[in-house]
């Protein structure tokens, strides 16, 4: 990567600037990020779990901080995407910055914390070193030594330059058994023509709690911007976290995510990621059941057309005994686009009983899109079920057919179909909030790939 | 109504339909019968549009127009409608989603104003009421999970929806058990009028009972190769299909 030479530059003008620069704990931090980037690099695709995504783009990409063209502080005209406008609490960064004026916090019951990762550190550096190290660390493999594979662990390169430049993001702290009425949003919008952020995102439900977390990732006018987010996630004994993302940036965007998560006995972490935006986004879930009970669900619905590339990698390592986990994830791809479902369920070896589904569907809308799944279970217990199943096919022509001897125009039947398609992943989601923006979502870009305005809300009946 | 010329049609390059002759006056009510796989169906996609089968000689004017010209969706529009043999299944695809698209189109092509949610739900409560299927069956995805004889009311449901002026009714009556048949029936039957006609394809008399045909004709390995009034059914069902020889004779 071209631009390592300026990274040192970069890193050396910006950490004097950074907030709580000087104290111990976060220039730590910092130094250790920055060394693992040095380190690992940019994962190529030798790497595991990078043969079907390549970086090499981001050689041309600017890693200078972020400069809107708006005053971000000043501005609140933004159209700034809700899961339920006026009734979530929100924190919301504009090109990568925290911005107070956007966000909208409320009133938190106690033992509810939402905070900025940059005033955090401002209010005291050593407490915010503290924070972010009691988060589960990304790990570079599964420290799994049995059977021939170790286990793909995350871009530790990636993680490391998120760490380098640690200021931003956001930190929720779910006290034991709260359960908070409202979502929780976290809201990225681009302005910037170019540049990175890299934030991270810390969510801690304590047992008992429950809470549903939304995260955005929009565009207003923004360009090619490159957003390479770490989040940590801990899931307390029974908690329940819902954490939807929909990435939705500019078609020239660069987004890469890796997620950590943890589940304590019988907690659930649901996660549904939605991917229509950027040139190349890549989301990388890792979640370890690691307490007796233990569930998750990880779904994702993904369109990309042009020659965009959409990445959905997920490592579900079932460590305890008694867990579930079940994954769908599904996208629809048109043009030139290419997508990659990479998913493995590790089930150790004391996880007897454990309950592991995966299915991945990809819906090839033209001859020259491309699907790469790597299904993958590695088993190391002997009383499981488990399962996976891989498809990718085109329309079904006897449906289209159907649908267009009614009456419906092809085009319109096509979209139906292929909100159909994608809109059996929004049903996997719990939370209703979710579901239905997710449904929206969705439909506002099957609209906008195939010109057709689609509306699937059967009207109501029964009242 | 329907004029079929000499039509001839291939699937996958073999010859299917071996030129038919069929006109088909308003109000009128033609019955096909004939052995399997003699290409009633076949006959039934051509005339509804679909992908695959390719007529080879022939043609079909509906209503004074070039029925063979249009796109399915465009036949659709202008008042064809087929009743599947086997109706598709939709998975994500609700009832009303469906219909609620498929009557606003159809209305739009017709120059009528659409139907709003209200007006909509209101229209689909009455019509499958009739046909005595519950709100439960209106929402769910289309045909799936419904059992034969509901696809078949889910069908004659559309149809009592988008009130076609030409209906074929592809063995509609297999699979109904014999109330669901009088009430399938019944709502055909109501939508019989002397501007409305229908082609009924039927392996038993019975249906032709209950909706009796002006005439009756048999297909038989591509052609029709007999016609007649309602008596001709109940003569086949007595004596079968031997007479009109087999494949290898067509
Ligand atoms: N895709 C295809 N490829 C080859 N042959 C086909 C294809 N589709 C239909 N056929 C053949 O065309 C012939 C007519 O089929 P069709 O479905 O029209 O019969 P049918 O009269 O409706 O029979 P049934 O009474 O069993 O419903 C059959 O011999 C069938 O095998
Ligand atoms: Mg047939």
């Amino acid at each position: 990567m071209a631009a390592i030479a300026t990274l040192k530059d970069l890193y050396e003008t910006l950490s004097p600037g950074l907030p709580g620069a000087g104290a111990a704990g976060l220039d730590r931090l910092r130094a250790d990020g920055y060394a693992r980037f040095l380190a690992d690099g940019i994962p190529t695709p030798k790497v595991e779990g990078w043969k079907y995504t390549n970086l090499r783009d981001l050689a041309g990409v600017s890693l200078a901080p972020a400069q809107g063209t708006i005053d971000s502080a000043a501005n609140t005209d933004f159209d700034v995407p809700s899961v339920a406008p006026g009734e979530t609490h929100r924190l919301v960064f504009v090109d990568g910055r925290f911005n107070a004026a956007l966000s909208a916090v409320g009133a938190l019951p106690q033992s509810v914390t939402l905070d900025s990762l940059r005033g955090l550190i401002e209010a005291s550096p050593a407490t915010a070193a503290e924070v972010l190290e009691r988060f589960p660390a990304p790990k570079a493999d599964t420290g799994l030594r049995v059977g021939p594979n170790p286990g793909r662990g995350q871009a530790l390169g990636l993680v490391g330059l998120n760490g380098a430049f640690l200021a931003e993001g956001a930190v929720l702290t779910v006290g034991e058994g709260v359960k908070l009425a409202r979502p929780v949003e976290i809201v990225f919008i681009a302005t910037a023509a170019d540049g990175a952020w890299h934030p991270r995102l810390l969510i801690d439900v304590a047992a008992g709690a429950e809470v549903t977390v939304a995260e955005h990732h929009v565009a207003r006018g923004g360009g090619a911007t490159f957003a390479n987010i770490v989040s940590g996630v801990r899931v307390g004994e029974g908690a329940i976290l819902r954490h939807a993302k929909f990435q939705e940036e500019a078609e020239t965007a660069l987004h890469l995510a890796s997620v950590t998560a943890t589940v304590a006995a019988s907690g659930t972490y649901e996660t549904f990621v939605l991917t229509t935006g950027g040139r190349l986004a890549r989301t990388d879930v890792q979640v370890r059941l690691q307490g007796s009970g233990a569930q998750t669900r990880v779904s994702g619905a993904y369109g990309v057309d042009g020659s965009r590339h959409a990445d959905f990698t997920s490592l579900i390592d079932h460590v305890a005994a008694n867990c579930t986990s079940r994954e769908v994830v599904k996208g629809v791809i048109d043009g030139r686009g290419r997508a990659v479902f990479q998913g493995k369920i590790i089930v150790r070896p004391d996880a007897q009983k454990t309950d592991g589904h995966q299915l991945n569907r990809a819906l090839l809308l033209s001859d020259t899109a491309e699907i790469d799944a790597k299904p993958e279970l590695e088993i190391y217990a002997d009383d499981v079920k488990c399962s996976h199943g891989a498809t990718a096919g085109e329309l079904d022509e006897e449906a289209l057919f159907y649908l267009r001897a009614r009456g419906i125009p092809a085009d319109t039947a096509r979209a139906l179909l292929i909100a159909a398609f994608l809109d059996e992943v929004a049903e996997e989601i719990g939370d209703e909030h979710l579901r239905a923006y997710a449904t929206a979502r969705i439909q506002d870009r099957i609209g906008r790939l195939t010109g057709i305005t689609v509306d699937t809300d059967a009207p109501v009946l029964g009242e | 109504m329907l004029e079929i010329k000499n039509l001839h049609a291939t699937v996958d390059g073999k010859e299917i339909l071996k030129g038919i002759n069929l006109t088909i006056n308003p109000g009128e009510v033609h019955a096909i019968m004939g052995p399997n796989g003699s290409g009633k169906s076949t006959l039934s996609y051509v005339l509804s549009g679909r992908d695959g089968y390719e007529v080879t000689g022939g043609s079909v004017t509906f209503q004074g127009k070039d029925l063979l010209a249009m796109e399915a969706e465009e036949r659709a529009a202008e008042g064809v409608f087929l009743a599947f043999q086997y109706p598709v299944e939709i998975p994500g695809v609700s009832n009303t989603t469906f219909l609620k698209t498929a009557l606003n189109a159809v209305r739009k092509h017709k120059g009528l104003p659409e139907l709003d949610a209200m007006q909509f739900l209101k229209l689909i409560r009455a019509k499958a009421k009739s046909l005595n299927m519950n709100d439960d069956m209106i929402k769910r995805a289309v045909n799936v999970g419904f059992s034969g004889g509901e696809k078949k009311r889910n069908d004659i449901l559309q149809m009592a929806m988008l009130e076609p002026s030409f209906a074929i009714l592809d063995e509609t009556d297999s699979g109904l058990d014999i109330d669901a048949l009088k009430l399938v029936a019944d709502g055909v039957n109501s939508l019989r009028s002397p501007e409305r006609s229908m082609l009924v394809i039927t392996h038993y008399q019975r249906l032709l009972s209950y909706i009796v045909p002006d005439h009756v004709h048999v297909l038989a390995y591509g052609k029709i190769v007999r016609s007649g009034g309602k008596e001709l059914a109940l003569e086949l069902e007595a004596k079968g299909y031997a007479e009109f020889g087999s494949p290898e004779a067509a």
